[in-house]
C-alpha cells in the first residue's frame, strides 16, 4: 500500500522536520520550555519558511547550481532579519524571552531543505503549501514538547500568554496540582521529550504498518 | 529583468538582484520598527525603574540622567554600569544602580538597587541571572517576594555585620535550596549601599550642577 502523497499533511506527519527528518533541532531544544515559547518560535519559523519557499520558488529558473546556496542563505537571512525587527517592535517581551532565538532560525535546517528539496523544484503555489505544512508539523511539535515541558517541569499550562496576544486577549495560566520536576525545564528534559515524541510516532507508524501487512516493512525502516 | 546570454553574468545579475531587493525590503522594516523599539526599550527600563522607585516620588527625566560609573570593588564589574538620579524640583530624591552580583550560582547577576537619598534602600530587582531553575531562581518577584526583603534596609540596619544571610548568622532569610544565590545579592546590595554612602554626594552634585548649566 503506497499512501497518496498529499502536500498539505506530509509536513505533520510523514516528513516531520523535527520527528522524522531531525531538523532544526537546536532552536527546538532550546526554547520548549513553555508551551507559549514553543508556539511562538513555531509561528515565527513558519513565517520564514512560507515567505522563503514562495520567493525561491518565483527565482527558480534563474537559480544556477553554483549560486542556489548563495540566493538561499541570502533569502533566508533577509527574512529572519525582517522577522527578528518586527517581531522587536509589536512583540517586544516576547521578543525579549525568545532572545537569540529569532536570530537563530537562520541556522534551522529545516527551512534551508524547504529550499533546496521543494521550492527550487515546484511551482509557487505548491511551494508555499509545503511550506506550510513543514512550519506546522515543526510548530506541533514545538507546541507539544513545549506543554510537555512546562507541566512536567513547572506544573502550569500557558504561562506567558499575554506576551503572544496581549493583555487583553491573554488565557489565565493554568495551574496544576504539582509542583515540577526540575529535569524537565533544563535542557536534558528537552532531550527526553523529544525522544518519547519520536517513540510514540515511531510507534504509531510501526503498528500502521504492520496491520497494512509485511510487503510494507521496507516502509516501517524507512521511518525508523 | 536583464538577462544574458553569458550565464556566468545571469548569474551575477540574479545575485545582485535579491541582494538589492532584500537590503531595500531590510531598510523598510528597519525604518518601520525603528521608533517602536526604541519606544519599547525606553519603556521597559522605566518599567524596570519604577519597580524600585515610586513614579510620583521624581519629577526628572531619569532615561536623561543615566550617568556611568565605574567602581570594580563595589559595583562588581569593571565594565562601566549605569546610575540613574531621580530629583524632585531640582532636589535629589534617590539614586537607582544596576550593580552586579559577580558571586552568582551561574555566573554574574544584574541587579536594580534603588536607593533614596538618606540610603535607604526603596526596592532591589533581578533583571538578568542564570541561577537553577526551581532553587536559586527565587530572586526573581514572580517566583517569590525575597527581593522585596530588602525594602526599607538600611546600611545601619542592620548592623553592617548582619548583611547576610541568616544561614551566615545575618539578617536576611536564605532561600531553600539555593545558598550561592541569596548571599551573592545580599553582599552586592551592601556594597552598593556602601558605594551610595561614600559617593552619593558627587553624583547628586554632578546632576545638580548639570542641570544649572542646561
Amino acid at each position: 500500500m503506497i499512501e497518496q502523497y498529499n502536500p498539505l499533511t506530509s509536513g505533520l506527519w510523514r516528513e516531520n522536520p523535527a520527528l522524522v527528518q531531525l531538523l532544526g533541532l537546536c532552536p527546538l531544544l532550546a526554547i520548549t520550555t513553555t508551551l507559549i515559547n514553543g508556539l511562538a518560535l513555531g509561528i515565527a519559523t513558519t513565517c520564514v519558511i512560507v515567505a522563503g519557499n514562495a520567493i525561491v520558488s518565483l527565482l527558480r529558473n534563474r537559480l544556477l547550481p553554483a549560486i542556489r546556496i548563495l540566493v538561499f542563505v541570502l533569502i533566508i537571512a533577509s527574512l529572519v532579519t525582517i522577522v527578528d525587527l518586527l517581531s522587536n517592535a509589536f512583540f517586544h517581551e516576547l521578543h525579549e524571552v525568545l532572545g537569540l532565538f529569532i536570530p537563530l532560525i537562520v541556522t534551522n535546517c529545516a527551512i534551508l531543505a524547504q529550499a533546496e528539496t521543494v521550492a527550487s523544484r515546484q511551482p509557487v503555489p505548491r511551494s508555499v503549501l509545503v511550506g506550510f505544512s513543514t512550519g506546522l508539523g515543526f510548530t506541533a511539535v514545538l507546541v507539544v514538547l513545549g506543554a510537555l515541558r512546562e507541566i512536567v517541569g513547572r506544573g502550569t499550562l500557558l504561562a506567558g500568554s499575554e506576551l503572544l496576544v496581549g493583555p487583553a486577549l491573554a488565557v489565565e495560566t493554568i495551574q496544576l496540582p504539582m509542583s515540577g520536576l526540575l529535569v524537565a525545564a533544563l535542557p536534558p528534559g528537552a532531550f527526553f521529550g523529544l525522544a518519547l515524541l519520536i517513540a510514540v510516532k515511531n510507534f504509531f507508524d510501526i503498528r500502521r504498518t504492520h496491520a497494512a501487512g509485511p510487503s510494507t516493512e521496507a516502509e516501517a525502516s524507512r521511518i525508523s | 529583468m536583464a538577462t544574458s546570454d553569458n550565464p556566468r553574468i545571469a548569474a551575477l545579475i540574479t545575485v545582485a538582484l535579491v541582494a538589492i531587493t532584500a537590503g531595500a525590503l531590510i531598510t523598510v522594516s528597519y525604518e518601520l520598527s525603528r521608533d517602536r523599539i526604541a519606544a519599547n526599550q525606553r519603556n521597559r527600563l522605566l518599567a524596570a525603574l519604577h519597580e524600585v522607585l515610586a513614579p510620583d516620588s521624581y519629577d526628572n527625566d531619569l532615561e536623561a540622567s543615566r550617568r556611568s560609573i565605574v567602581a570594580p570593588d563595589l559595583l562588581g564589574t569593571n565594565d562601566p554600569l549605569d546610575v540613574f538620579i531621580a530629583t524632585h524640583s531640582g532636589e535629589p530624591v534617590a539614586a537607582i544602580f544596576t550593580s552586579i552580583a559577580p558571586r552568582g550560582y551561574n555566573g554574574p547577576i544584574g541587579l536594580l538597587v534603588g536607593i533614596r537619598a538618606d540610603g535607604t534602600v526603596t526596592g532591589v530587582r533581578v533583571t538578568r541571572h542564570r541561577e537553577t531553575p526551581g532553587l536559586g531562581d527565587a530572586i526573581e518577584l514572580a517566583k517569590s517576594s525575597w527581593i522585596r526583603g530588602f525594602t526599607g534596609r538600611r546600611l545601619d540596619a542592620p548592623a553592617l555585620a548582619n548583611w547576610r544571610v541568616t544561614k551566615d548568622g545575618g539578617d536576611f532569610d536564605a532561600i531553600t535550596g539555593a545558598t550561592v544565590t541569596p548571599r551573592a545579592i545580599v553582599e552586592a546590595v551592601r556594597d552598593t549601599l556602601i558605594y551610595f554612602r561614600d559617593n552619593s554626594a558627587t553624583l547628586f552634585a554632578t546632576t545638580a550642577g548639570r542641570d544649572a548649566d542646561d
